[in-house]
């Protein structure tokens, strides 16, 4: 265990290494390249492969591979190569395959730009491609956090045979702050991968890895076997972070960066004594929404904040359910909320009370 | 009484669901027989492409792993990463391997990946209802070129292993056709050849095999194996294009 100083994107790296991630295939695109950067260093320290794919639909396949040959394997993009990763990321979910996708998100749509956004909420969080499936999501909010999480998305992945996403942006991507590492990290997952196809060698029945159900009623018990395990997940895998919401009649609700910028703001209001508080949840996808909703019994008001034209906001309306109005402030395109406009966008909210 | 014709070991003892007189199931039971001669069933792992031969990774009594269209390649480079003691292989029709899956096919075989490649060209999507594939043939008929492909059009049909035997990772390369015996012989020769390629480590190995398609070529089965021979091996002629021997 050690205390280190490290880049957002670097520990992402270091991170899956210590989690026991021997496998990275990804293809360049800005804003995760000190991710691929730095993994093509390390990876051959630890006896792993770095390769770098024709495309993310080359590097997403190679995922379904490595994975289902029983590797810990991780792939990273942005944007652009996310969506075009989406119908291999279908297939691992029908597949059940355990992996770890990064996306460092940029402003969109289209090309967009290269700067931080949360924009794609709604694809990560929506399976994304095509198919009755989803994702777990998971949304740090410093390098610290990278860290810790980057390890429980493998546990996770193994322990469902789901694949996670980690959402970040270009500011956690290449914020520096100082973080504790362990050597290696214990999974609590299990070790062995009895469905891994990886040659027979003496097995005695063959192994299969495929999302292929020709006959409609095996396909249906095989959407409702995932169905049971996302209410698992939902169940038993939200996770989230209360700042000063024990007595707040205002809640914010924002995760990762934006998150960030709105725990100032509450700083802000709590100086003045006003009642202000935060939810972020950690987890996207199981969503927070028991912890919301039981807080809409105490606010007044909810103010959803994301650097996108609305997203999150949807799952604050299904937490919420009608109970308390619910805002939305956003930024869009790369531009990040300042503290002060989100201060003003609040206090109006305050001030109809 | 002695048996001297059986079911390879490699295959699994089930009924295939390919049209009577598809070259599909001979090409099949090439590959066995190949698997089983060298000894490395227990060893080998299979990718199956989308199209008529999806199936082919229940066919294959081996390891398995269904890819998504065109996506073979990198599939078997993520397993083959992983395992690098195994004898991993695809089997790709023309509009998985020519088509919509040209990057994947022509990177693994840059990158010089250790694997093997069945790649069955039988001139048309068959699985979709007998489409235009890359590799149709000029004035060919089908149901998306009814007057047969114009070349202004649509081009000309792609030659995937002249293309692919110019790259420096390739090892092995051949086209070999199934339409009678002696093709068959050749055929399977050229498939333990490859799969030797990979056993040896030498780098990346394709075999062409030109097949029929009854079913949508509107033939009987006898027609089609004589319209392979006379309309498709002038176009895609027959034999080695890159040995490993070549390979310094
Ligand atoms: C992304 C995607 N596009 C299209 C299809 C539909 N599709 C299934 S099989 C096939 C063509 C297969 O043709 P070929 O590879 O020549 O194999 P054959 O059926 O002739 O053996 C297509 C287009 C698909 N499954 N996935
Ligand atoms: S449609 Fe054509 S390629 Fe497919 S099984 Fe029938 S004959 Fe064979």
């Amino acid at each position: 265990m050690a205390k280190i100083l490290m880049k957002g994107n670097e520990a992402i790296g270091e991170g899956a290494i210590r989690a026991g991630c021997k496998y990275f295939f990804g293809y360049p695109i800005t804003p995760q390249s000190e991710l691929p950067h730095y993994l093509a260093k390390r990876l051959p320290e630890v006896g792993g492969v770095y390769l770098q794919a024709e495309s993310e639909i080359g590097s997403i396949n190679m995922v379904y591979g490595a994975a289902g040959a029983g590797a810990r394997v991780m792939t990273s993009s942005s944007g652009p190569g996310i969506s075009l990763m989406q119908e291999g990321i279908s297939y691992l979910a029908g597949a059940e395959l355990p992996c770890v996708i990064v996306n460092i998100v940029r402003g969109g749509p289209g090309l967009g730009n290269i700067a931080p956004a949360q924009s794609d909420y709604w694809q990560a969080t929506r399976g994304g491609g095509h198919g009755d499936y989803q994702l777990i999501v998971l949304a740090p909010d410093s390098v610290q956090e990278i860290i810790d999480l980057i390890n429980k998305a493998f546990d996770l992945a193994d322990n469902y045979r789901i694949p996670v996403m980690l959402l970040g942006d270009g500011v956690l991507g290449q914020m520096m702050e100082p973080v504790i590492i362990e050597d290696q990290y214990e999974t609590k997952a299990p070790k062995e991968k009895k469905w891994a196809s990886t040659g027979r060698m003496g097995r005695g029945s063959k192994n299969l890895v495929t999302s292929l159900h020709i006959v409609p009623e095996d396909l249906e018990k095989h959407n409702i076997k995932l169905a049971a395990k996302h209410e698992e997940i939902s169940r038993s895998e939200q996770i989230w972070e209360e700042y000063n919401t024990k007595d707040a009649r205002l809640i914010l609700v924002a995760y990762g960066t934006t998150a960030r910028v709105c725990k100032a703001v509450v700083d802000m209001f709590r100086e003045e004594g006003m009642p202000v508080g935060l939810l972020r949840p950690v987890t996207l996808w199981p969503f927070p929404s028991q912890i919301l909703n039981s807080l809409a019994d105490q606010a007044d008001n909810f103010l959803a904040v994301e650097m996108s034209m609305g997203q999150m906001i949807d799952d604050v309306r299904l937490a919420v359910n009608g109970k308390k109005p619910i805002h939305f402030y956003g930024r869009s395109g790369g531009m990040l909320p300042v503290a002060r406009d989100i201060y003003q966008e609040a206090q109006k909210l305050l001030m109809e009370e | 009484m002695r048996k001297v014709f059986a079911r390879p070991k490699s295959m699994k003892d089930m009924p295939m669901h390919y049209c009577p007189g598809c070259t599909h199931g001979i090409i099949h039971r090439l590959i066995a027989e190949a698997i089983d001669e060298l000894n490395v069933f227990e060893q080998t792992i299979v990718v199956a492409p989308v199209g008529c031969s999806v199936f082919c990774c229940d066919y294959f009594d081996c390891d398995a792993y269904g890819a998504s269209h065109g996506r073979a390649p990198a599939v078997a480079t993520g397993v083959k990463r992983v395992l690098p003691d195994k004898i991993v292989f695809t089997y790709q029709g023309d509009g998985d391997l020519a088509a919509i899956g040209t990057s994947e096919i022509v990177h693994a075989a840059a990158r010089g990946e250790k694997i093997t490649v069945i790649f069955v060209n039988n001139a048309i999507y068959a699985m979709t209802g007998g489409q235009m594939a890359p590799t149709t043939l000029l004035g060919q008929v089908t149901t998306t070129t009814p007057k047969g492909r114009e070349k202004e059009l649509n081009g000309s049909p792609i030659k995937m292993s002249e293309m692919l035997s110019v790259l420096d990772g390739s090892a092995y390369i051949a086209r070999v056709s199934v339409h009678n015996p002696a093709g068959i012989f050749k055929a399977k020769k050229a498939i333990k050849t490859a799969f030797e390629t990979q056993i040896s480590g030498k780098g990346f190995s394709m075999v062409e095999v030109l097949s029929t398609c009854p079913t949508n070529w509107g033939m009987t089965p006898l027609k089609a194996l004589k319209w392979l021979e006379e309309n498709m091996i002038p176009y895609y002629p027959l034999g080695e294009f890159k040995t490993p021997t070549e390979v310094v």
